[in-house]
């Protein structure tokens, strides 16, 4: 019984690092930018997709596929923020959701002209399959090796944020862009790389979540909700909140899953409308 | 969001601005209530159609529900400013409402549409609380929150409303106790627009008065109007409410006229399509709703018979386009070209 908690909260934490990785980018974007991006999960389709056909037409080895992944996703995002996105910066929230939708959409019937409407399969390495004992539990190794990619990331991420100029760059123009831009910080050229890099880290998510999330070209719409969800719970413009929210969210979905199956999706939905009601600003509120 | 950057971000807000140079022409009247020739003109027309296309009768009917509901999202959204995502959801309490009604023997329709915007208008009443709350990204994700957790109740009550399958069985009575449903769709036809044509006339007044002009206050800055002694989030909440049973009663009439209830009532792709329907026809005019809605379908019913892949396509390209370059819709775009013209002739 403890041991299957202990699984349960196991792949709810693998899962939410998972949701974490991808709606990173979403959040630190929306804070920034104030942009309502619904499109977000089409950058990690990208990744998604990306991994796959390498995998399969090329045979590359997955390991090799993840860093083309994000690669691919952030090229996507940064032109796309250069000739589109940035278009709409001053635009009403309606306009920018209205925007994305169509992008959305847009992506979604593109991924099904070209790779079909069907799940797409991943072959995993033989070593990130079955089960590996972690302190005599039996711990799934493709979830274990997931944790493990987003510490790193999570790592990776904090320090170009709080210990470099370009995330200096980057808090200042999420905290007051008028004033950043006045200090000399081009803020327009730190708006485009941190959204590239954000739908890099989308795109990785959506390889490395092929196993976990699944592929097909609904993917954006199917979880659409999840990475608005992680970024609205924890708060846009942060890191803290949207990890904190995508581990609770996680691990709420996987065990409302694993303990009460007949009632579905019903938790995490119960759960979102509970948490934005206590704090209808975000779990971790930025500026003043 | 600190409220100084809010307000400097929004700063090129196309249809705000055209309302204010109007308003000014009029400043020191009330709103003229008064019916256009144009207006009259636009009645007419599904009158004709009912004698000019006999053969798209069901099409017309529901072109006229849609209509209904995506006026109801132009109250909340044309003229209130909420954003919402998730509208279906009591589109979709209406429908099953009186579905279940009918399903149970209660088959007598125009009580059916006042039991229907009653539950429709409850839930509303109870949601509105949560959409005051909030910001735009918080009313976004409690609207779209709502409803997922309608459709997936829905879905998992398979013994209630029949889960995937639908609710079938709908046996309806005849309205009025006089004019049976026929298989032509007829009595539909004329019972759709009877309903669709006094609730819009109700409508029309009521964006008219001064409660709607003070919706309008707020969309426009909220923050001020609790300067002038507007109670924002009590007007909010009304109009929300309001909102919420007239998407009901459209739902209600999609069930009766139809005598089928679907899952995809309430679903997402429903409620994204009606914010389609509405920027396509123009938002905050009450008529762009009805045009958005006409053209809309009347399009669906041509392209999407090619291939269900390539209109999502174009409906997206389209939407890309109608933000980047055509913010304001056809109404919008009709009223740009009716002033220019007006101006030259003036010159």
């Amino acid at each position: 019984m403890i041991g299957n908690f202990i699984g349960v909260l196991f792949d709810g934490i693998a899962y939410g690092s998972l949701l974490f990785l991808i709606s990173v980018g979403l959040s630190v974007t929306m804070g920034m930018m104030n942009f309502i991006n619904l499109a977000h999960g089409a950058f990690a389709m990208v990744g998604g997709y990306v991994c796959v056909s390498l995998l399969q037409k090329l045979g590359m080895p997955f390991l090799a596929t993840l860093p083309l992944a994000f690669i691919a996703a952030a090229v996507v995002g940064l032109v796309l923020e250069r000739t589109l996105y940035r278009q709409l910066y001053q635009a009403t929230h309606l306009d920018q959701v209205l925007f994305s939708i169509g992008l959305t959409f847009m992506a979604v019937a593109g991924a099904t002209f070209i790779f079909g409407p069907t799940q797409q399969p991943v072959n995993l390495p033989d070593w990130l399959r079955g089960q590996v004992p972690v302190l005599g539990l039996d711990v799934g190794a493709y979830r274990l090796f997931l944790i493990g990619v987003v510490v790193l990331v999570t790592l990776g991420l904090y320090f170009l944020i709080e210990r470099t100029r370009f995330g200096a760059q980057i808090r200042a123009s999420v905290d007051n862009q008028t004033a950043a831009a006045g200090l000399g910080i081009n803020v327009s050229r730190v708006f485009s790389l941190t959204f590239a890099l954000g739908s890099g880290l989308a795109g990785l998510g959506g390889g490395l979540g092929i196993d976990v999330l699944g592929l097909d070209p609904s993917f954006p719409v199917k979880y659409m909700v999840y990475f608005l969800l992680v970024v609205a719970v924890g708060g846009a413009g942060s890191i803290k909140g949207p990890l904190i929210a995508a581990l609770i969210l996680g691990v709420f979905d996987v065990a409302g899953k694993y303990y009460v199956p007949e009632v579905g999706a019903f938790v995490i939905y119960t759960l979102m409308v509970v948490l934005l009601i206590l704090f209808p600003f975000g779990l971790v509120r930025r500026k003043a | 969001m600190s409220a100084f950057s809010n307000s400097t971000l929004k700063t090129r807000d196309e249809p705000v601005s055209e309302p204010v140079v109007a308003m000014n022409k009029s400043a020191l009247r009330l709103p003229n209530d008064r019916w256009k020739p144009l207006e009259i003109v636009f009645w007419l027309l599904p009158v004709a159609s009912f004698f000019l296309f006999p053969d798209y009768l069901v099409l017309v009917s529901q072109i006229m529900i849609v209509g209904l509901f995506a006026l109801s999202l132009d109250l909340i959204l044309g003229y209130a400013g909420i954003v919402s995502l998730g509208h279906a959801a009591f589109f979709g309490l209406g429908a099953y409402t009186a579905g279940l009604l009918s399903v149970h023997g209660w088959g007598e329709p125009v009580s059916a549409l006042f039991a229907a915007a009653l539950v429709a208008g409850i839930a509303g009443f109870i949601v509105s609380f949560l959409v005051v709350r909030g910001e735009d990204l918080a009313r976004l994700m409690v609207t779209l929150g709502i409803g997922l957790m309608l459709f997936e109740a829905a879905n998992k009550a398979a013994f209630i409303t029949g889960g995937v399958d639908g609710l079938s069985g709908m046996a309806m009575g005849k309205l009025f106790g006089v004019f049976e449903f026929d298989l032509f769709g007829k009595t539909a036809f004329w019972y759709s627009f009877g309903v669709l044509f006094i609730l819009f006339v109700i409508l029309r007044r009521l964006v008219n008065s001064p409660f709607g002009m003070s919706l309008r206050g707020i969309r426009e800055g909220g923050r001020r109007m609790p300067a002038i002694g507007a109670n924002v989030d009590r007007r909010l909440k009304a109009i929300f409410t309001i909102g919420a049973m007239v998407a009901g009663v459209a739902g209600a009439l999609l069930a009766q006229t139809t005598q089928f209830v679907g899952l995809d009532v309430l679903g997402f792709p429903r409620s994204a399509e009606l914010l389609i329907m509405l920027v396509l026809g123009g938002t905050g005019r009450l008529y762009g709703a009805l045009i958005g809605a006409a053209v809309f379908m009347v399009a669906q019913d041509k392209i999407s018979g090619l291939d269900p892949a390539y209109w999502q396509f174009y409906i997206g390209l389209f939407l890309v386009l109608i933000v980047l370059f055509a913010r304001g819709g056809i109404m919008g775009g009709a009223e740009k070209i009716y002033n220019k013209f007006k101006r030259k002739e003036a010159a």
